[in-house]
């Protein structure tokens, strides 16, 4: 009777839920429950947790979260059902009787408390020296359960090393409740299968594959598990004192890029409710903070379709045209470096698919490093540039060597959404109430199409919005109402659009030199795939694997995290999937305002290709400063 | 460890997952296979198990790690568990303890210098009733004395 859900995730703890009846009215397809001696009808199979949450009753939940699969392992959410001998955790219990509930009895009450005391008498640290202050649900939890002591005694000394392995995630285990979430994740949502708990009873731990540090596994560093551990177990490598160090130094100069994710989300961090963009007073914020330059990461998004989308017509020239099969056809995009990474540890196969264009952050580090500098006669030595992003992943991705193709590291740090707030907040600023101010020359303007790169489809809406127009001749305007490329929107996990090319223009001047003409794409029915979160991207190469539909494709957006960058690892907290609706929603709107809305029309991107890489489009210094090269990691560890 | 041997294990996990089903609940018995045959299941088994049965190697791990009969480092080719409870001590588990540790000359959780004989404590076998117990590799002693454990070592070759 269980539901049949996809994921591997043993039957054990998929969601306990009862198949519900096919008619919502019919005979037996309701059930009528008392909650605390008030009558409530519920559909059938019902959790308890969901009946009490659908009619305004709280219960505390630790181990549970909306994104995962049910565990029923931390026991904070019992209640009493009339007629159990023991008290039963409500988010593993499916309603399919009248049953009695109490959700406040003294034994109830006192199962809870006794559960939090539990967990905090082997919680080693204070609160006031913890990253998740005033965001950790163990806190909340004990503060609504008025725990004024420690009933069971509280660690004196640290059990574990905090694992700082890892450029990306930090563990620390003496922090851990052993709620499971991060290993639900990472096997079940992300299907990365890095964590899972390891030894018995009191000895248990999280752990990786034979206890080996976090930076020696296959994490793929996405931070999904920071996003969803409850308390300050996992939290990300903060670069933040250094950059106030370049700050604060007057020999440096300290350049900002901010990506349009943690733009739309920020809000969040300043108690507003998800799904405002606070672009232009993080602007004013970033200045006051004493950033010396800001600059907007949508930018070099704009870049990056030039790049990849060029590239991506260059790869369907030689492979459908010319015929040469070393060329690899679909085509990966390599935006995300959760997913770079992820393809390197468990497809290295297909890294030759992988687009050979930079990450947006990357490329934006090398243009500073390289022709700003020359541009504002700065020694790019002085230079510091700092990527406020949605994600984790972006901190090991400026560590990687082949990186610093400027002849410096092109970005040295990689600061998440959260870790900017704090910043933010630090400098005793209140985000919300900032003027608004705009970006910094010489890289002002930006395209719309570079600001949903933020949102799954994003990156694939603004390839097709430059490809169609490029191609064709024709506004996009004319194809699709308002340029707004809808198929590819959206948070299904997998989207696949076919798009026929019907007529097509005159090679425009940027590309003449590598296209002789568009004659071979008439008539061809272009067909693209978008995929979010590492699951799905697992789902989309075994489709590939096996020679299925998805293998037909010829460019394929794959992001590392479910929603894509709003969702990413590094984003306020808490997340579901209501919240990265709100984001995608703040993104989309914003971008809708913009009158700039095509990257091939940004006139800044055009004059870069005019004054600085002269050879055009994957040209030559193109290649040196905005391309890059993959590592075959494999997934076994020796 | 060598292409030969790697390639012999694989073989082996094969074999055993053919025998039991390509199915992640065959685990246990696969797992116990290769640590009947190898004592222990080393990181190259693991990492192979987890590909066969398509789950991740930190699964594999973990299991190992959950259940006292697996190892994932080498132990001695016999292993000797001797019962911890309450009851076999108070019939006389710690003469029991001298004896195996005076003749193997070695400590609990220790393997002999040849590599042939483990020690190791177990909790209750069920023996209660017949005790003190001990279990060398799958078999069951009871009623052991000091006498009967040079026989036991004896019996192990």
């Amino acid at each position: 009777m269980l539901i049949n859900d996809e994921s591997r995730a043993p039957v054990s703890q998929k969601p306990n839920k009862l198949e519900l009846p096919a008619e919502k009215e019919g005979i037996g397809s309701n059930v009528t429950i008392e909650i605390n001696g008030e009558k409530v009808t519920v559909p059938f199979g019902t959790t308890i947790l969901e009946a009490c949450k659908n009619n305004n009753i709280h219960i505390p939940t630790l181990c549970h979260h909306d994104d995962l699969c049910i565990a029923g392992v931390c026991r904070i959410c019992v209640v009493d059902v009339e007629g159990m001998k023991t008290l039963q955790s409500s988010c593993t219990f499916p309603i399919t009787a009248p049953i009695k509930i109490k959700t406040t009895t003294p034994m109830v009450r006192k199962a809870r408390r006794h559960i939090i005391d539990l967990m905090l008498s082997e919680h080693f640290g204070e609160c006031y020296s913890c990253v998740r202050n005033n965001n950790c649900e163990l806190q909340k939890l004990a503060k609504e359960y008025g725990v004024d002591r420690y009933n069971f005694g509280h660690i004196q000394k640290s059990k574990y090393d905090v694992d700082k392995s890892s450029f990306s995630v930090i563990r620390d285990m003496d922090k851990c409740i052993l709620c499971k979430r991060c290993v639900r994740t990472c096997i079940d949502l992300q299907e990365v299968g890095v964590l899972e708990a390891v030894n018995r009873g009191i000895d248990t731990t999280i752990s990786t594959f034979l206890d080996k540090p976090l930076a020696d596994v296959v994490c793929i560093n996405c931070g999904q598990c920071i996003n969803r551990c409850p308390t300050g177990a996992l939290h990300a490598n903060d670069p933040s004192d250094k950059i106030w160090e370049a700050i604060d130094n007057p020999t440096k100069h300290v350049i900002i890029q901010t990506a349009p994710s943690p733009r739309a989300a920020i809000c969040e961090e300043f108690g507003m409710e998800p799904g405002t963009s606070l672009t232009r007073e993080l602007n004013t914020a970033l200045r006051r903070i004493g950033f010396d330059k800001i600059f907007d990461t949508n930018f070099t998004a704009d870049l990056t379709i030039m790049e990849e989308g060029t590239e991506l017509i260059l790869r369907l020239y030689n492979a459908l045209v010319e015929g040469n099969a070393e060329v690899k056809v679909p085509q990966f995009t390599s935006c995300s470096p959760g997913w770079v990474k992820y393809l390197e540890h468990f497809y290295p196969e297909f890294i030759d698919n992988l687009s050979s264009a930079k990450s947006p952050q990357q490329m934006f580090g090398a243009l500073i490093k390289t022709y700003y500098a020359k541009l504002q006669g700065i020694d790019p030595a002085d230079i510091v540039t700092v990527a406020v992003m949605p994600c984790s992943a972006k901190k090991f991705e400026c560590e990687r060597p082949e990186m610093r193709d400027s002849g410096f590291k092109d970005v040295d740090y990689g600061l998440t959404t959260r870790e900017l707030a704090q910043m933010i907040r630090e400098a005793g600023i209140h985000l919300p109430e900032m003027p608004k101010s705009d970006f910094d020359d010489p890289f002002g303007e930006a395209s719309g199409a570079g600001l949903i790169f933020g949102a799954t489809g994003g990156v694939m809406e603004a390839a097709l919005r430059s490809i169609i127009e490029l191609v064709t001749g024709n506004k996009v305007e004319n194809v699709f109402q308002n340029a707004k490329i809808i198929p590819v929107r959206g948070f299904e996990g997998i989207k696949y659009v076919e798009f026929p090319i019907e007529g097509v223009a005159e090679v425009p001047a940027i590309l003449k030199p590598l296209i002789p003409d568009w004659k071979w794409l008439e008539g061809v029915t272009l067909k693209v795939a978008v995929a979010h979160g590492t699951a799905n991207a697992k789902k989309v190469m075994e489709n590939i694997k096996s020679g299925g539909k998805l293998s037909e494709c010829h460019f394929i957006e794959f992001m590392g995290c479910p929603g894509g960058c709003l969702g990413g690892g590094g984003q306020p907290i808490p997340t579901n999937a209501k919240i990265r609706e709100k984001r995608a929603e703040a993104i989309y709107a914003e971008e809708e305002g913009l009158t700039l809305r095509k990257s091939h029309e940004n006139p800044y991107v055009n004059h870069i290709y005019a004054n600085f890489l002269l050879d055009g489009p994957c040209g030559e210094l193109s290649h040196k400063l905005l391309h890059t090269h993959y590592t075959k990691r494999g997934k076994f560890i020796d | 460890m060598d292409v030969l041997e790697k390639n012999s294990i694989t073989e082996e996990i094969t074999g055993l997952i053919e025998q039991f089903g390509r199915d992640r609940s065959s685990l246990l018995p696969v797992l116990q296979g290769v640590q009947r045959k190898h004592q222990h299941i080393s990181d190259f088994a693991q990492q192979e198990i987890a590909r066969l049965l398509d789950i991740h190697p930190v699964e594999v791990y973990s299991v190992i790690s959950f259940y006292s009969f697996l190892h994932s480092k080498p132990k001695g080719r016999n292993t000797i568990r001797l019962c911890k409870t309450i009851i076999c001590d108070l019939l006389g588990k710690n003469e029991i303890e001298e004896a195996l540790e005076r003749e193997l000359g070695i400590k609990f959780g220790e393997t002999t210098n040849d590599k042939n004989i483990t020690l190791e404590y177990a909790n209750c076998l069920g023996m209660c009733d017949q005790g003190p117990a001990l279990i060398v590799n799958e078999r069951v002693y009871t009623k052991v004395t000091p006498q009967k454990v040079i026989e036991i070592l004896n019996g192990i070759n």
